[in-house]
């Protein structure tokens, strides 16, 4: 029987906390990529989703950008890019593959042993999230998608990003609820669109555009 | 009558002030304390007096200190302050002792009263000695210590180590602390009189009382009469200009309680200007906000060519008003400026002129820059994210294991 809860829109507030830990070279990435909290492997592969952006970034990944503009190793940047964030389930997982794929390139490197000038250094942080209640609650599939455009994309951060990976909840939180409402062909379809090939923005489109297409009535 | 929360509902959006709301509101049990070594003039004197203000309106109790200190005590600051930003500075064992020395006065007179206490740079983070109980002790450190003098940050260091966080402006400012750290951006304040809109008519008779012709580009820097902000390269930037764009230029700048270097660096600047009528130096007294705002708002482009910076806040006063902004790319200005997209970021004097000319010449693009600038504050660089922030940090502090945390929402 389908649930009768409601669904609250949540957001979340961010505060960016700072390691002191910084890299010149890929052998340091790598060492720092091993010891370093969960939460800066998260923060430097998801944080650019939410920041503002004037163009489209090439690089969401920051450890990529990094390796691109500052090492010049750009085929370990795009490897680095190329890592299927919706195939991991926890950042333990995304934190070997980064490991793996930097292995995977040092004997491919250009200039082994290079180590940029240190006002290129990067700088390992890492995040503190706050979450709490937009005050926007939907009460049932149609409310959803009538409220949806309205909710910032902090909110669709959190939902689809932080619900997955750190809070582990293995498909965001639109699905879940949906699914749970008796739509669960509407909660796989969503589940199905990859956030990390789009601007939050645009994901909160194709949601909104998902809804069209599978007959949420209005 | 300074601006309440909700004049900043309609520049910054009802949802960023009900998230305030919501954040204060688990932290209003606790009051709040900054401490800082001037009341006026200089950027975190400019960002307090606006901070606190809204901090108790959003029912945090928060008082600000300021320490004293004779001039020879501010001059050991200012070479601590030049030499943790890098700059190469004698410092004397004489010197410390004049450190301690006012450190010890102040620990004797200044009441410690918050259960937060915000420390600002190094002028006062000697306070950290009078620690004890269960309060709260966050240094925050406004300058760019990317590459300190050894000698000024381990005579620091002990101190530091005592508090419980501390607080750059950019990650390329930590440091390997035992303590945690925390990166927050400074702000600006969108409705003080230094950024509030003004009519154009105001603008124009800030430029005539000055003596600038409304008619040909006026060049400008805003700034204190400090080496580190390189008010001698902007001269010789505006010479390169000069020979192909009729223009002015501005240095303008007040003096702050705390900067002992300033007037022999104006007299340094006055004669680089060699007497050329175009060149406006503006030394001016405290409390010329509203001229400040008028003159930036009349400028053609807008300079920053530090050579050394915190973090830049006349850099962020120029973007939110829409200026094209050229800076030096140092410290908190490549956070601001993104080249090519909200500014241009240069090197040197001759970088500048470039750029200056390119602008010169290309009204569109002065206007792209303008508008990608005001937004990238809006979004960054405001009160409002900063008192957030700040917020955010006293809930972290209560529980610093705790990577994620739910707050309850308002009724």
């Amino acid at each position: 029987m389908p649930s009768t809860k409601s669904f609250t829109f949540h957001t979340e507030l961010r505060l960016v906390a700072l390691t002191g830990v910084r890299a010149l070279s890929v052998s340091d990435l790598r060492a720092a990529l091993q010891t370093l909290p969960g939460s800066s492997v998260f923060y430097h592969t998801h944080q650019e989703y939410l920041a503002h952006n004037f163009e489209k970034p090439i690089y969401y990944n920051d450890f990529a950008r990094w390796v691109h503009t500052a090492l010049r190793e750009e085929a370990l940047a795009e490897k680095l890019t190329a890592l299927d964030l919706l195939a991991f389930t926890s950042i333990r997982e995304l934190r070997v593959a980064l490991v793996s794929t930097i292995d995977g390139y040092l004997p491919n490197m250009r200039r082994p042993g290079f180590e940029c000038h240190q006002d290129d250094a990067f700088h390992f942080c890492k995040s503190k999230s706050f979450i709490l209640p937009t005050g926007v609650v939907a009460t049932n599939i149609p409310d959803f998608f009538r409220k949806l455009p309205s909710v910032s994309t902090a909110s669709l951060y959190f939902h689809f990003f932080e619900a997955r990976l750190r809070l582990h909840r293995r498909t965001n939180d639109f699905s879940r609820w949906i699914k749970d409402r008796g739509r669960p062909d509407l909660a796989e379809a969503i589940d199905g669109l990859d956030p990390y090939i789009r601007t939050l923005d645009e994901l909160r489109n194709a949601i909104v555009a998902l809804g069209h297409d599978l007959r949420v009535p209005a | 009558m300074s601006a309440t929360l909700s004049d900043y509902r309609a520049v910054v959006g009802p949802e960023v002030i009900d998230e305030l709301l919501v954040a204060a509101d688990q932290i209003k049990h606790r009051t709040l304390q900054h401490i800082n070594s001037t009341a006026v003039g200089g950027g975190v004197a400019e960002i307090l007096n606006r901070m606190v203000p809204l901090l108790r309106e959003l029912g945090i109790d928060t008082s600000w200190d300021v320490i004293k200190g004779e001039a020879p005590f501010f001059e050991v600051t200012k070479a601590f302050h030049n030499a943790l930003h890098g700059s190469p500075e004698t410092i004397t064992d004489a010197m410390l002792d004049v450190y301690r020395e006012t450190t010890a006065r102040n620990l004797e007179e200044l009441e410690i009263k918050g259960d937060v206490v915000v420390v600002h740079d190094p002028q006062p983070a000697g306070l950290i000695q009078r620690r004890n109980g269960d309060r709260r002790w966050i240094w925050r450190c406004h300058i760019d210590v990317s590459s300190p003098n050894r000698r000024v940050w381990d005579f620091l260091r002990p101190y530091v180590d005592q508090y419980d966080s501390s607080v750059f402006s950019m990650p390329e400012f930590s440091q390997r602390l035992q303590i945690q750290q925390f990166r927050i951006a400074p702000s600006i304040d969108p409705l003080s009189d230094k950024n509030k809109e003004l009519p154009q008519a105001e603008v124009d008779r800030t430029l005539a009382r000055y003596g600038l012709d409304p008619d040909r580009p006026i060049l400008t820097q805003i700034s204190r009469f400090d080496r580190l902000k390189d008010p001698v390269g902007v001269i010789q930037a505006y010479r390169l200009v000069k020979r192909r764009h009729d223009c002015q230029l501005i240095l303008a700048g007040g003096a702050a309680d705390d900067d002992p270097e300033g007037a022999e660096m104006l007299r340094e600047v006055e004669g680089a200007a060699d007497g050329d009528a175009d060149i406006h130096i503006l030394a001016l007294p405290p409390r010329s906000d509203l001229e400040i705002n008028a003159l930036v708002r009349g400028s053609t482009v807008v300079l920053q060519k530090s050579i050394k910076e915190g973090f830049g806040l006349t850099v962020t006063e120029a973007l939110w008003k829409k200026k094209a902004v050229i800076g030096g790319a140092v410290g908190g200005i490549k956070l601001q400026i993104l080249d090519g997209v909200t500014g241009f970021l240069v090197h040197s004097p001759e970088g500048a002129a470039n750029r200056v000319i390119e602008l010169l010449g290309n009204p569109r693009l002065r206007q792209r820059l303008g508008t990608n600038g005001y937004l990238h504050v809006k979004q960054n660089f405001l009160t409002t994210r900063h008192i957030r922030d700040y917020l955010l940090m006293i809930l972290a502090l209560e529980d610093p294991a705790k990577d994620i945390r739910y707050l309850v929402g308002l009724p």
